[in-house]
């Protein structure tokens, strides 16, 4: 018998696949006590999502396959009892939320009515749902409750949604809250109220929490012992204090260094010349200004960090100096010259000299081109650069450039990992030599760990080759290792502008302070007094 | 140089055939599915010379001679028909006009279509305006009846029926083109050979039309049957393809009113039809899978385990 | 919504002027225009008279004119072999084919979301596979030689059923039963992969978490929002049923608006087509509004 709240047994759960069997989790025991946070941190492919999915029984099978193991609460075996057992008490006993509330709320439904099916699911009456779930909308701080019960999930804003996620999933006052990546896709502000009022909850509850997350700095606001998941396995389990601190095992002190901000920080250098000099920038669609007169300059071989949240018009920037987009007003000067009224051909010829790197490099790269021809590309564009007998070596070195091998030619990119996509889209930008390279979230959907690696190899090209970045991110602590200067936007405007250091050291404006307090510390012990300076902010 | 692609590229080719092969194989039906097509495709390219002649005598003898009696040699398999001419060779006879026609028109839609849809889908809103109404005035008439009132007014010879038949069938294709490339164009990787200088051609050709063409084939091979059984049905109605030109339509027009005396002149024709169009349903739904990626290891696990 | 509805109306009105055009000059670029009115036998005088009484020697803009003015008052001319306004001879053919394509499409609609609903959630199991068979054949079945292959068997040998016509209940089986068959097998596929796909969504799992029941789960959560693609296929199959039921009418002498129009055909009734190819053409754009309309009872998103 067991007097914690729930307990996971020696779990182990493979899968089905092309490849043959994957084991996804393997002799995995951890358990949870009530009113206890628990963190369970893994990089994607960890398998630290698959003993929630267990515990909800939302693994189907086929393709899933319970090997082994108990999960043990109330005094049950989960695993034992009947489908319709386990239905029982999903929702009123253990509840989930999840990533990417869109997509996990139905879209054709009202939030009211689906906030109410949680308690209707389970036989109270639909009168007690409706008050219950006016009730729950009101606690987690949505404007005008009784209206936004019959609006629908695709009128609410990112945050707003996970909110009502949580309310949905709380309507039962389960002992046990599962959040599976909960605040991963929300700006940093509204991800710290996020985190705040699920500490509230509990409190208020006394509830059990399991928060399974890759962000360090998550760990580190809200949990009070940690898992470290790596490839199926625990590989290490403690207070987050201790591990930080003092980890066990090399994975895990992996992870720890290579999360970002804690850098030597960069100095600029005011005696370069600038080269791209933008000028009252603007864009509409419609009545809505993306981007409302933005000036700045970037000097040769300097790195310009954008920063901002979503909406705020960062990556408009990237797209109008590239003509990806028409502008609706102002000018960038690109040695002198104008680029947004050039003719198609004069910037046929500044592309070389301004290139871009994506966010997402699964979909930056055609997949059914090799590599070979994804970077020989840009010479058969500009049939001037390099003749074709020479393009195999350049090839080649280029990758060796990027820390990729020249075998790699011939392989398509779904052949390689994430991080390794990302540098063929770097050496693809490498290609023509360019002056200027300009990066969109090019490191955010990366894990921390090839996060690291990425920005070191950008940060080695820029030394090597002079070349100057705009660097545009979410993430403030990347940009604290990997620029010189920091531009901060909201809703198109420039709110401030600085050295790095001035910017993090000492932030002149109001919103970029509460930007900065809002960001998450991956040392327990400063996240704490973070949280407490924020609150009190 | 050239030398050196060569080498690279062609041991790659083969493994991709035989991958091909190995996932056809890996769903029966399609695999069978295929045999058969590509022996209606063998009919319709050399049966006409090898059987021609043979087709078209008439022999009073055998006047609706009935089928699996092998007196009068094996073309009479499958029985004679009104003139006393043999079935089987009127069926292998008649699959050049059937395959032709359907082919010519499924060729000229998809090129017509295609082309349309990728300027409908690249360029800017005038274009894709005018093209999306004309797609919907054909749209707005069921294909069987605009191509009863297009060979009412034309004379119906094979190149009518093909232009008929594939002007009814241009807006699957133009709108399912105009679809997919407004999706694809919004990808990134378009927007980074964008970003890198390309043209708009090399952004077509090289970027777009790749990620379209699986969706492409796979509605053209689900497509052509159904052209089949469209010029099959006009056929029967007596204003598709006239005698003495064959389809495998007509063959059924003519054997209805034997129906109750001689039903296989009716029945043997609509078999190949029909099972004609169940093996392009089936390759088609089967290239669904094969083509997608996401889609394909279902097929690649049971490739392996016949290995 | 009001907009998408008048967005609806502007595209299909000039596509309607579309057809007109097309029809126009059809007829008289193709040829002499009084060779599609007359009989093939018509003397030379008889054509004579025929163009100067149509107007058929003016400049083709006036032609043109007269003819858009024409329709435009809903005058499509007389029948020329049944001496009663063609647009009395089409509306009564209508209402015969508006019942055969209500009986059919409501029989259609029920059939393949319940087996494919089915099938989808059994995916895999032998009514999957029966039902994935099923619908291959009705997709892939030529109608004629099915209606042939049914008369022989069902009429000449059974006797059950009658050959033709309309006059008792037996009559409407099996032109239903015929029409059923294309329109089942493609709705079914698509009903099939629609549901897999909205089993297989997030919303779906956020439910199982919810701890919903499973009829609640497939026939609340999933089916509303796997329809949304299965409708506009409806839609398709269904005006394709208003107007091409030709080869089914033809083979069981049903008078609907498809046989109407093969009969005006070889009869050379000119103006009967005119008039049934604008009433199917207006049928179909009322359809496709009450399309868009289910389409957004059903999905709150496009609503705004």
């Amino acid at each position: 018998m067991t007097d914690h709240l729930l307990e996971v047994r020696n779990l182990s759960v493979r899968f089905h696949t092309a490849q043959g069997f994957v084991n996804a989790v393997n002799d995995v025991s951890w358990h949870l006590d009530r009113g206890e946070t628990l963190a369970i941190l893994g990089e994607s492919g960890s398998g630290k999502s698959v003993s929630s999915s267990a515990i909800m029984n939302l693994i189907d099978c086929p393709p899933g396959e319970i090997t082994s193991g108990e999960i043990l609460f109330d005094g049950q075996d989960l695993l034992q009892l009947d489908n319709e057992a386990r239905r029982a008490l999903n929702g009123k006993r253990i509840a989930m939320i999840f990533q990417d509330p869109m997509s996990h709320f139905n879209p054709v439904y009202t939030v009211g009515w689906q906030i109410e099916e949680t308690v209707t699911a389970h036989g109270r009456p639909a009168a007690q749902a409706r008050a219950r779930a006016l009730e729950l909308v009101k606690r987690v701080g949505i404007p005008d409750p009784e209206g936004a019960l019959n609006k629908y999930p695709h009128e609410f804003s990112g945050g707003q949604r996970q909110r009502l996620m949580i309310a949905m999933a709380l309507a039962l006052k389960p002992d046990i809250l599962i959040a599976d990546e909960p605040t991963t896709a929300l700006d940093v502000t509204v991800q710290a109220e996020v985190l705040t009022l699920l500490h509230e909850l509990q409190d208020e509850t006394g509830m059990g929490l399991v928060l399974i997350t890759h962000d360090l700095g998550v760990v580190a606001d809200v949990a009070d012992r940690l898992v470290v998941m790596e490839k199926g396995c625990i590989v290490e389990t403690g207070r987050p204090h201790d591990i930080y601190h003092n980890a066990q095992h090399p994975y895990t002190r992996k992870l720890i260094a290579a999360a970002p901000g804690k850098g030597v920080m960069r100095q600029p250098d005011p005696s370069a010349a600038p080269i791209l000099c933008v000028q009252g920038l603007q864009k509409s669609y419609g009545t809505f200004h993306a981007l409302s007169g933005v000036t700045f300059d970037v000097r040769r071989g300097e790195t310009l960090a954008v920063v901002g949240e979503s909406g705020s018009g960062k990556s408009t920037i990237a797209r109008l100096v590239l003509r990806l987009e028409s502008s609706s007003g102002g000018k960038a000067l690109w040695k002198g010259e104008d680029l947004l009224t050039k003719t198609p051909k004069e910037m046929s010829k500044v592309r070389r000299e301004i290139q871009m790197v994506f966010q997402d490099p699964t979909q930056s790269l055609n997949p059914k081109m090799t590599v070979f021809q994804i970077i020989s590309e840009a010479w058969a564009i500009h049939r001037d650069v390099l003749p074709k007998d020479k393009w195999r070596a350049r090839v080649e070195e280029l990758l060796d450039q990027v820390g990729l091998e020249a075998g790699h030619a011939e392989r398509y990119p779904h052949q390689f990992s994430g991080g390794q996509r990302q540098r063929i889209a770097i050496a693809r930008a490498l290609a023509l030599e360019p002056e200027l390279i300009i990066c969109d979230e090019a490191v955010s959907a990366l894990d921390v760990s090839i996060q690291a690696q990425v920005i070191e190899l950008l940060g080695k090209l820029r030394d090597d080759l002079g070349i100057a970045f705009i660097f545009i991110a979410h993430d403030l602590p990347v940009v604290r290792d990997f620029a010189d200067r920091v531009l901060v936007m909201k809703s198109g405007e420039i709110v401030e502008d600085g050295s790095v250091e001035q910017i993090f050291e000492a932030p002149r404006k109001p919103y970029t302070k509460r930007l900065l307090a809002a960001g998450l510390d991956p040392d327990p012990a400063v996240q704490k007094q973070r949280r407490d300076a924020r609150l009190a902010l | 140089m050239s030398e050196h692609v060569a080498a690279t590229v062609r041991p790659h080719r083969k493994t991709v055939f035989g991958r091909f092969i190995s996932m056809l194989w890996a769903d029966k039906f399609a695999f069978f599915a295929t045999t058969f097509l590509l022996l209606v495709v063998l009919c319709a390219l050399i049966g006409p010379s090898l059987l021609e002649d043979v087709a078209g005598k008439q022999n009073l003898r055998a006047r609706n001679a009935p089928p699996f009696v092998l007196d009068r040699g094996w073309v009479y398999f499958l029985g004679g028909d009104a003139l006393g001419r043999p079935l089987f060779a009127r069926i292998v006879v008649a699959a050049q006009n059937t395959m032709m026609v359907a082919a010519g028109a499924v060729a000229l839609s998809i090129t017509i279509g295609a082309t349309l849809g990728l300027i409908a889908g690249y360029l800017g809103r005038w274009p894709s305006e005018i093209i999306m109404r004309f797609a919907d005035v054909i749209m707005s008439f069921p294909s069987l009846l605009l191509a009863v009132i297009v060979l009412y007014i034309l004379e119906p010879s094979v190149g009518n029926l093909i232009i008929v038949l594939a002007i009814t069938r241009i807006p699957i294709y133009l709108r399912t083109t105009r679809a997919e490339v407004l999706e694809v164009r919004e990808r990134m990787f378009v927007q980074a050979a964008q970003v890198m200088g390309a043209s708009s051609g090399r952004i077509i050709f090289r970027h777009i039309l790749p990620m379209i063409f699986p969706t492409l084939v796979t509605i053209a091979t689900l497509d052509f049957a159904f052209v089949m059984l469209a010029e099959s049905a006009l056929s029967f109605l007596g204003i598709g393809i006239q005698p003495p030109e064959i389809t495998w339509g007509l063959m059924v027009s003519q054997g209805r009113q034997y129906l109750t005396s001689a039903w296989w002149l009716a029945f043997w024709p609509g078999l190949i039809i029909i099972l004609t169009t169940m093996s392009l349903n089936l390759l088609s739904s089967w290239m669904r899978t094969a083509l997608d990626p996401t889609q394909r290891w279902r097929l690649e696990i049971g490739g392996k385990s016949n290995d | 919504m009001k907009n998408r509805i008048g967005q609806r109306a502007i595209s299909s009105l000039i596509s309607l002027f579309g057809l007109v055009i097309l029809v126009f000059f059809l007829s008289r670029l193709t040829g002499d225009p009084s060779a599609l009115f007359l009989p093939v036998d018509a003397s030379e005088s008889m054509r004579e008279n025929f163009r100067e009484l149509h107007g058929l020697n003016d400049p083709l803009l006036v032609q043109f004119g007269h003819y858009v003015g024409d329709l435009l008052r809903g005058d499509f001319g007389d029948s020329l072999r049944r001496a009663r306004p063609a647009l009395d001879v089409v509306l009564e053919a209508f209402v015969w084919t508006l019942q055969l394509a209500a009986i059919t499409m409501t029989l259609v609609t029920i059939a393949a979301i319940v087996v494919g609903s089915i099938a989808a959630f059994k995916v895999g199991s032998l009514f999957d596979r029966a039902a994935s068979l099923l619908s291959l054949i009705g997709a892939s079945a030529p109608d004629f030689w099915i209606a042939i292959v049914a008369i022989v068997v069902f009429s000449l040998q059974l006797g059950w059923l009658p050959t033709s016509g309309t006059g008792t209940v037996w009559h409407w089986v099996l032109p239903i039963t015929i029409l059923f068959l294309r329109p089942f097998g493609l709705i079914l596929q698509v009903v099939r992969g629609s549901m897999l796909t909205a089993l297989g969504s997030a919303y779906v799992k956020t439910a199982r978490a919810k701890g919903v029941k499973n009829n609640r789960l497939i026939f609340v959560h999933t089916l509303r929002n796997a329809m949304l693609p299965v409708i506009t296929v409806i839609g398709d199959q269904a005006a394709a049923l208003l107007n091409g039921a030709v080869i089914v009418e033809t083979i069981f002498g049903f008078p609907g608006v498809g046989k109407l129009m093969i009969d005006a055909i070889l009869q050379r009734d000119f103006n009967v087509i005119l008039a049934a190819i604008m009433v199917t053409a207006l049928a179909i754009f009322i359809m496709n509004l009450l399309i868009d309309l289910a389409y957004a009872i059903l999905d709150p998103r496009i609503r705004t």
